[in-house]
């Protein structure tokens, strides 16, 4: 166990590792400084800037001073938001992409898992095949086009909702279905797919046959089989929400990261693209172990499994 | 597996109420409050670091300056109630208000603004203000300021020429007689900063350590999303500022902007911190025709022409791609906000000697854009480089919204007048800046905004060793004439000279293309009075109220 556990630490160090060396270096490969701008810096104050935020060393000299300030947990200060430190802002910005990606995350897990639930046990009768059309669509309309309308739609022309901001907790109901249409899509089909499996197993008709009623048949035997893939979806979806979330997030004027991330890189803003990066990387590396410790809990075979992977 | 839906359920009921804590930030249309889109999070607040229109929006409400700028670019009394000018009008006594007082009850006095501007000319201030060079108008200014491979570099500050002689009069002394001196000391560069910033470096970075002297304070600074201003109860003026708020967002998404406005999220939106999409403009003239204004600003649209390499070496050649150009065409058809043709360099809101520069010199004698005369340039010119025809020419410019379907019409014009092929290469914001400070490409798209109200602003942008020369133009006339317009006083004569030499940048040599001069398209909701645009396009907010 403790090999297991310790394996994974080493890998995802060397990773970041190797994530940060190869994005420092593309980075200044970029032409362009924090600096270039259409009204040019005279060329003398330009020189005092580049020497103040240590741009006038060789490359490799600001790698290691990078480095080793990384080692100190210190991601130093944006070169474009004069005295913010790149930790205060991914601290800041994060938080809203944060709470917007918990909610749809929880929504995209319990409507889909729901609606998969209910096509599987109207199976062929017409909720199935609504929840299907519904999942159909979740998966088609890309998430922007789905929040472009409901903001028309539901904003401008009904006045039901604010079209941009987030002040009150209404603020989140259009974004949050932006961005879990497709989950829920997803999900719903995974779930019906693997209930309809499960539903015809034999310890189900065994059940049945015994006399229970169907919604213990459904949520004491068949679900915790029937949720095992959504687990499997579950890391990667967390993770595409919580970072991937910047075109709605701009749709609906949500200050999150990933604006933030796209800019750094127009502005070469450096220090703020490197700790972005780390910070998004940080974030898919711990969105998988969890899926694996989740994975394990739902399915105690899959401990075994990854166990004996260690030993071995 | 019941428990654990109930907790997935109190989790969503225990968030809900955390968030409806948070409040609405809706407001009825009546409250004394100006909600405006910033787009994105203002750099800095320290008025010697700032250097872009977001900043700059921001300030305008945090500070006030010596003097200020009405809505025709007319210069006003600020801090300063009046002030004298020596005969060699290189000498300003500024005379100050005696009541003006920083937001925690000091009085501003002209120690502070002597403070504020050696602190931008300081050459150890880190990071360095990028606007400095504002500043050096002022006698041993540059000198101060530049200390690296400077021989001349002046190490005491005691002579820079700006010296407070008492708490309320401030003396400057200028390298030049500089007519236009007075709308410098409107800009954001030269605001007074609290003494109280020697101790805290980030002191312009967070709401609450910061100390200002405008008709509005800071009270909220939620960084990359909201800003919030309310009066500042010791401003001087506090009686003229209405707002009881100033609500900045910072929202990225042009259309999403738009919408905000319609629904009374925002009461302004568009230039110069947001966007109106162009392609809402036309609906918009007729849905919103009393909200939509349009309004010209001192900014100029054009495209560099490579003046160091062939074929764009040759002056007949780049006059045949000038003249070859229908702007109005481009205008009406492409561009779609009101742009007036610009057939000069400076553009109309820039003031001249008595009326705007362009009235007193319309840039109607530096061409007349025609096909057939277009033509004949292209053979005259083809002729002079000993060839038959144009190879393909590359028209560089950089991702945005429009530039593309202007180079595109341009092409187009080109290809059927002139039988050139035109290739479009889009790059890279600072990549294309690179490129193009390289002179590393044949034609590229550009555009200057005025520093301050005065042809110079964009004249001596040309000159053979300017900063901005992106376009290899060199010529020893205009250096001459730039720097005789630079030395002389004489308004007319000034203006004269600055004539003289646009003449040579246009008309003799079509150094550049000049297309359009810009406009600002912005929305004002019609219950809101009192917003100024001045000549830049900058917005004065300080005096708006809800009606």
């Amino acid at each position: 166990m403790v090999r297991y556990w310790g394996g994974k630490v080493v890998s995802v160090i060397v990773s970041l590792f190797v994530l940060a060396t190869a994005t420092f270096f593309l980075m200044k490969a970029i032409p362009g400084d924090p600096f270039t701008q259409e009204k040019a810096v005279p060329p003398e104050i330009k020189a005092k800037l580049m020497a103040f935020y240590g741009l006038d060393k060789p490359v490799w000299q600001q790698y290691l001073i990078y480095l080793k300030k990384l080692l100190h947990f210190d991601l130093g200060m944006s070169m474009k938001s004069q005295y913010q430190t790149v930790s205060g802002i991914i601290a800041d910005s994060f938080g809203y992409s944060f709470r917007l990606g918990i909610f749809a995350i929880v929504v995209s897990v319990v409507v889909g898992v729901a609606l998969g639930i209910l096509a599987a046990m109207y199976h062929r009768k017409l909720i199935d095949s609504v929840a299907m059309v519904l999942a159909v669509l979740g998966v088609s309309v890309p998430n922007f086009v789905l929040a472009s309308f409901m903001q028309y739609v539901l904003g401008v022309k009904l006045g039901w909702f604010n079209v941009a901001g987030l002040g009150g907790p209404l603020d989140y109901v259009l974004p949050v279905i932006a961005l879990s249409a497709l989950p829920i899509a997803y999900i719903a089909r995974l779930t019906r797919s693997t209930m309809l499996e499960v539903l015809s197993a034999e310890y189900i008709k065994t059940a049945r046959a015994k006399g229970l009623k169907k919604r213990a048949i459904i949520f004491k035997h068949a679900l915790r089989n029937g949720i095992l893939p959504v687990v499997t979806y579950a890391g990667p979806m967390t993770a595409n929400i919580v970072t991937g979330s910047v075109v709605v997030e701009q749709i609906f004027g949500i200050p999150g990261l990933g604006q933030y991330f796209i800019a750094s890189v127009s502005n070469r803003d450096y220090t703020l693209i490197m700790g972005i990066t780390l910070f998004y990387a940080v974030i898919l590396m711990i969105a998988r172990l969890l899926t694996d410790i989740a994975y394990g809990l739902v399915d105690p075979r899959i401990g075994l499994r990854s166990r004996k992977g260690a030993s071995g | 597996m019941r428990k654990s839906w109930l907790l997935v359920l109190a989790l969503l009921l225990v968030s809900g109420t955390v968030l409806a804590g948070c409040g609405s930030n809706k407001s009825s249309s009546k409250d004394q409050v100006f909600n405006m889109n910033l787009t994105s999070e203002p750099p800095t607040l320290d008025p010697a670091l700032a250097q872009d229109s977001v900043s700059f929006t921001v300030l305008t409400g945090l500070y006030e300056g010596l003097t200020r700028k009405d809505a025709d670019g007319k210069v006003i009394p600020g801090i300063a109630e009046t002030w004298d000018v020596s005969d060699d009008q290189k000498t300003y006594t500024f005379h100050l208000r005696k009541d003006a007082k920083w937001s925690n009850g000091d009085p501003v006095t002209a120690h502070d603004f002597e403070y504020a501007w050696k602190r931008v000319l300081d050459p150890d201030m880190n990071p360095a203000s990028p606007y400095a060079y504002q500043l050096y108008y002022i006698k041993n200014a540059q000198n101060y300021n530049i200390k690296t491979d400077n021989p001349n570099h002046i190490s005491d500050p005691n002579q820079v020429g700006v010296k407070a002689l008492d708490d309320y009069t401030l003396e400057v002394q200028l390298e030049n007689p500089t007519p236009y001196f007075l709308s410098i000391t409107s800009f954001w560069t030269t605001f007074p900063v609290h003494k109280s910033a020697k101790d805290n470096p980030a002191w312009a970075a967070e709401a609450n350590t910061m100390i200002t002297n405008g008709p509005f304070k800071i009270t909220t600074w939620k960084h990359g999303n909201e800003i919030d201003l309310v009066p500042n109860e010791n401003y001087y003026a506090k009686d003229e500022v209405k707002l009881q708020k100033v609500h900045f967002v910072m929202v990225k998404n042009a259309s999403t902007e738009l919408q905000m406005f319609q629904t009374g999220q925002l009461n302004f939106a568009g230039f110069p911190t947001g966007e109106i999409p162009t392609e809402q403009i036309e609906k918009l003239k007729q849905t919103n025709k009393d909200e939509l204004r349009i309004q010209p600003i001192a900014s100029t649209y054009y495209y560099n022409f490579n003046n160091t390499k062939a074929p764009f070496d040759n002056a007949n050649i780049r006059k045949a791609f000038a003249l070859a150009v229908d702007r109005q065409q481009l205008v009406e058809k492409v561009t779609k906000g009101g742009q007036q043709p610009a057939l000069g360099f400076v553009p109309p809101s820039i003031k001249g000697e008595k009326k705007t520069y362009r009235e007193e010199y319309p840039d109607t004698g530096f061409m007349k854009p025609d096909v057939a005369a277009a033509k004949e340039a292209l053979a005259q010119g083809l002729k002079e480089k000993g060839l038959t025809s144009l190879p393909t020419v590359t028209l560089t410019i950089n991702e945005g919204t429009g530039h593309k379907q202007i180079a595109e019409a341009l092409a187009d014009m080109w290809r059927k007048n002139l039988g050139v092929d035109v290739k479009i290469e889009t790059q890279e914001w600072k990549v294309f800046l690179k490129n193009r400070q390289n002179l590393n490409y044949e034609i590229a798209r550009a555009g200057w905004s005025a520093d301050y109200n005065d042809p110079m602003t964009f004249i001596d942008m040309f000159t053979s060793n300017g900063g901005n020369n992106d376009i290899g133009f060199k010529n020893a006339q205009y250096d001459e004439l730039v720097k005789k317009a630079y030395a002389t006083a004489d308004q007319k004569e000034r203006m004269q000279l600055m004539n003289q030499a646009e003449t040579i940048l246009v008309k003799d040599n079509m150094a550049i293309l000049p297309l359009y001069y810009y406009t600002g398209v912005y929305m004002v909701k019609k219950n809101v009075q009192n917003i100024a645009m001045d000549y830049q396009g900058m917005v004065d907010y300080t005096r708006a109220y809800v009606q």
